[in-house]
């Protein structure tokens, strides 16, 4: 099982940041604390980046979703008042959607992660190389000619429409 | 010589005194991230006084002189003063996040001394991606904002918040496009690689349109003149902090001082060299020295400049960034990639084994700066032309009243926008 | 080293209570901030799979790098969206954008 070091003591406490952060989105009547909940989960994730040997993505996380797209969320919370307090949480089929995601779970952790690479798994590494790749490699894959050059540019391209697009859409129509 | 057991090698005591290797490793880990938090802490009291003192001398008057010898113990004087001001929380907060604000305000502000590198040994934690860091941890700065204005339950608060984290968020896109540029010269994040490469000559002579910009955008970052809008003390309402009393609003405070005095490090390190200086490779304690004063130049020229200059407006502000800040600095980042390129391709870097030295360094130096003065060439060119037309028409404007009132004295309306 | 099915768990996690917030909230931010939930699971899988297996490709980081992109532009037009929608019909509940509806 998990043997007890630091990693794994940050380990499971960034994994609680994430789960716990993502129930109080899911449950919580107040979107302000939603969001922050939200906040929450996503710098659990930055965590386990780190953890993961992967910081600069750890960074980015921070600096897209938390600097960026969670302070989108609250604008967007605060400019469409239908109160803080909701009447209603729910929608009517709440308790078969709870099913779903319960038997979701279940089916992806007792049918998919754990025969295949579990503790005895079908192809469970089983030894994890401590060479790794770092940023530089990353940035150099981007601009790879053979590599990632064409999705990078793909994916600005999609900035910015979707840049010019929100501005059109969510402008005062004068 | 016996082994003494004291703080230089208080992990290999512990271990050998039976302790859990991890233990003794977390132990004296946390030994050094108090000490390296401790330290922004305890300048900020200093740099309190610092500022009223240059800010009086500067509004021709003497600043705080009365209490503890040339008035040094004025921001001990303070905080205890707000330690013992009634504590007041609005009807109908949100009280768990309005006691969070000030807590992030101060914790996402020491977070970045953890980067800083102080010595060409000493170092909190020598971060691959340590710029980038510096841009993660300005962007948790603008969820304290969010948090203080929603939380304060008062409308005034939140259009200050509303209008801060416009401002923030705007002015992180030429601070990132600013700080790129040291960056591809020294072909690293790390803060203490970007250091070690300005040994043979310092960024802000290879890149001064991107210090410029990098400390302009910290100056709207941060919250300070002329920027300080979102602040501003002659206001009748101060911004998304109105709704704290007593010690939150004294931790507001000392975060933006502590603010102010990181990205003054910062620059210092990124631009003007940071820790080297003469002799730092024999006596590396020398590198807080001249750490230390960098950054008091760079904090110094930030007081006379909030002594000085006037307050921006907001509208002014926002159109100061997306049409001026910006433009420049995708234009400075492109100029000074191409320059680079050109620069290796001529084979004028210094050759592997001379980075360090001063001459050899030069040949790219000036390009680089030559690169540069092209570009400030050019805009100042552009606004001298506009600042013409502007002047021009508004000639033609007055003269056109002037030939109006000549013909028909009574026919006098001012012309639409004047 | 915490080993690759945590990680695997704690993704998979993420991804039914993203999904839970999804189908089962009233709030059209609410749906929104359960998709960035969902986006998050597929992140750490990601990475989790690029260290576990093969860390030496950077392909798992573009990858991820790519998720970022789409979860930002996806994010700010449908916050647009719903801005939108809310001026219009003064309501973000998810029920009531019906009039398309038989």
């Amino acid at each position: 099982m998990l043997e007890f070091n630091v990693q794994t003591l940050a380990f499971l406490l960034f994994s609680l940041f994430v789960l716990g952060g993502a129930a109080g989105v899911v449950t919580t009547r107040n979107l302000i604390h939603a969001t922050l909940y939200l906040i929450l989960s996503l710098f659990g994730v930055a965590g386990l980046f780190v953890l993961m040997s992967a910081p600069f993505l750890a960074v980015v996380q921070v600096v897209v979703y938390i600097g960026a797209i969670a302070i989108l969320i609250v604008f967007a919370v605060m400019l469409t008042r239908s109160m803080t307090r909701l009447r209603d949480l729910y929608n009517h089929q709440w308790a078969a959607s709870a099913v779903v995601a319960v038997l979701l779970f279940v089916l992806l952790a007792v049918g998919v992660i754990l025969p295949v690479w579990g503790v005895n798994g079908a192809q469970t590494p089983t030894e994890v190389s401590d060479v790794v790749a770092d940023t530089v490699e990353l940035g150099k894959a981007l601009v790879d000619r053979n590599q990632y050059v064409l999705p990078f540019e793909l994916a600005s391209l999609l900035l910015t429409a979707a840049m010019i697009g929100a501005i059109v859409v969510a402008r005062d129509d004068e | 010589m016996a082994d003494v057991c004291s703080i230089n090698n208080l992990t290999r005591c512990l271990i050998e005194g039976g302790m859990n290797p991890g233990l003794a490793n977390f132990i004296s880990i946390l030994l050094g991230v108090v000490a390296t938090a401790t330290l922004p802490l305890v300048t900020v009291i200093f740099l309190i006084w610092v500022e009223r003192k240059i800010a009086a001398r500067v509004q021709d008057r003497l600043g705080p002189n009365r209490v503890g010898p040339w008035g040094l113990l004025q921001s001990v004087a303070d905080a205890l003063k707000l330690l013992t001001k009634e504590d007041i929380t609005p009807l109908g907060a949100d009280k768990f996040i309005y006691n969070l604000a000030p807590i992030i305000a101060f914790a996402s502000i020491v977070l970045l001394w953890a980067v800083v590198p102080f010595t060409p040994l000493h170092v909190g934690a020598n971060l691959a991606i340590g710029a980038l860091y510096f841009m993660a941890v300005g962007s948790i700065a603008t969820i304290k904002v969010m948090v203080a204005g929603w939380s304060s339950n008062n409308k005034y608060a939140l259009l200050g918040a509303f209008r801060t984290i416009a401002q923030l968020l705007s002015y992180e896109v030429p601070l990132v496009l600013a700080l790129i540029v040291p960056v591809m010269i020294a072909g690293t994040m790390s803060l203490q690689e970007l250091t070690f490469a300005q040994q043979g000559m310092w960024f802000v002579f290879m890149a001064p349109v991107a210090a410029l910009i990098f400390f302009i955008a910290n100056l709207a970052e941060v919250g300070r003149a002329p920027f300080d809008l979102l602040e501003a003390e002659s206001e009748i309402i101060a911004g998304y902090n109105i709704e704290y009393s007593g010690f939150k609003f004294g931790m507001f405070m000392a975060a933006e001082f502590m603010h102010a005095f990181t990205i003054c490090v910062l620059t210092a390190v990124i631009f003007l060299g940071g820790w080297s200086g003469p002799f730092v490779h024999e006596l590396p304690v020398l590198g807080f020295v001249w750490l230390g004063l960098k950054t008091a130049v760079v904090y110094i020229f930030m007081l006379v400049l909030r002594a000085t200059v006037p307050r921006v407006r907001i509208d002014q502000l926002m159109a100061f960034n997306w049409k001026f800040l910006v433009p420049i600095s995708i234009v400075n980042l492109l100029v000074t990639a191409f320059l680079l390129y050109v620069v290796r391709a001529l084979g004028l870097t210094p050759a592997p084994g001379q980075e360090y030295n001063f001459v050899a360094n030069l040949p790219q130096t000036i390009v680089l700066f030559v690169g540069n003065l092209v570009v400030v060439g050019v805009v100042v060119t552009m606004i001298r032309n506009w600042a013409r037309r502007q002047r021009l028409g508004e000639e033609a404007r007055s003269l056109a009243l002037v030939a109006v009132e000549d013909e028909n004295p009574a026919a006098i309306t001012l012309p639409a926008g004047h | 080293m915490v080993p690759l099915w945590a990680y695997l768990l704690v993704a998979a996690g993420l991804f039914c209570i993203g999904a839970y917030g999804v189908l089962s909230r009233r709030n059209a931010v609410a749906v929104l901030m359960g998709v960035e939930l969902m986006l998050n699971a597929v992140n750490i899988n990601l990475v989790a799979f690029w260290r576990y297996l093969s860390p030496l490709n950077m392909g798992g980081q573009a990858f991820v790098a790519f998720v970022f992109v789409v979860a930002a532009a996806e994010a700010a037009v449908g916050l647009a969206i719903i801005i939108s929608v809310y001026r219009s019909r003064r309501s973000v509940i998810v029920e009531d954008v019906d009039i398309m509806k038989w």
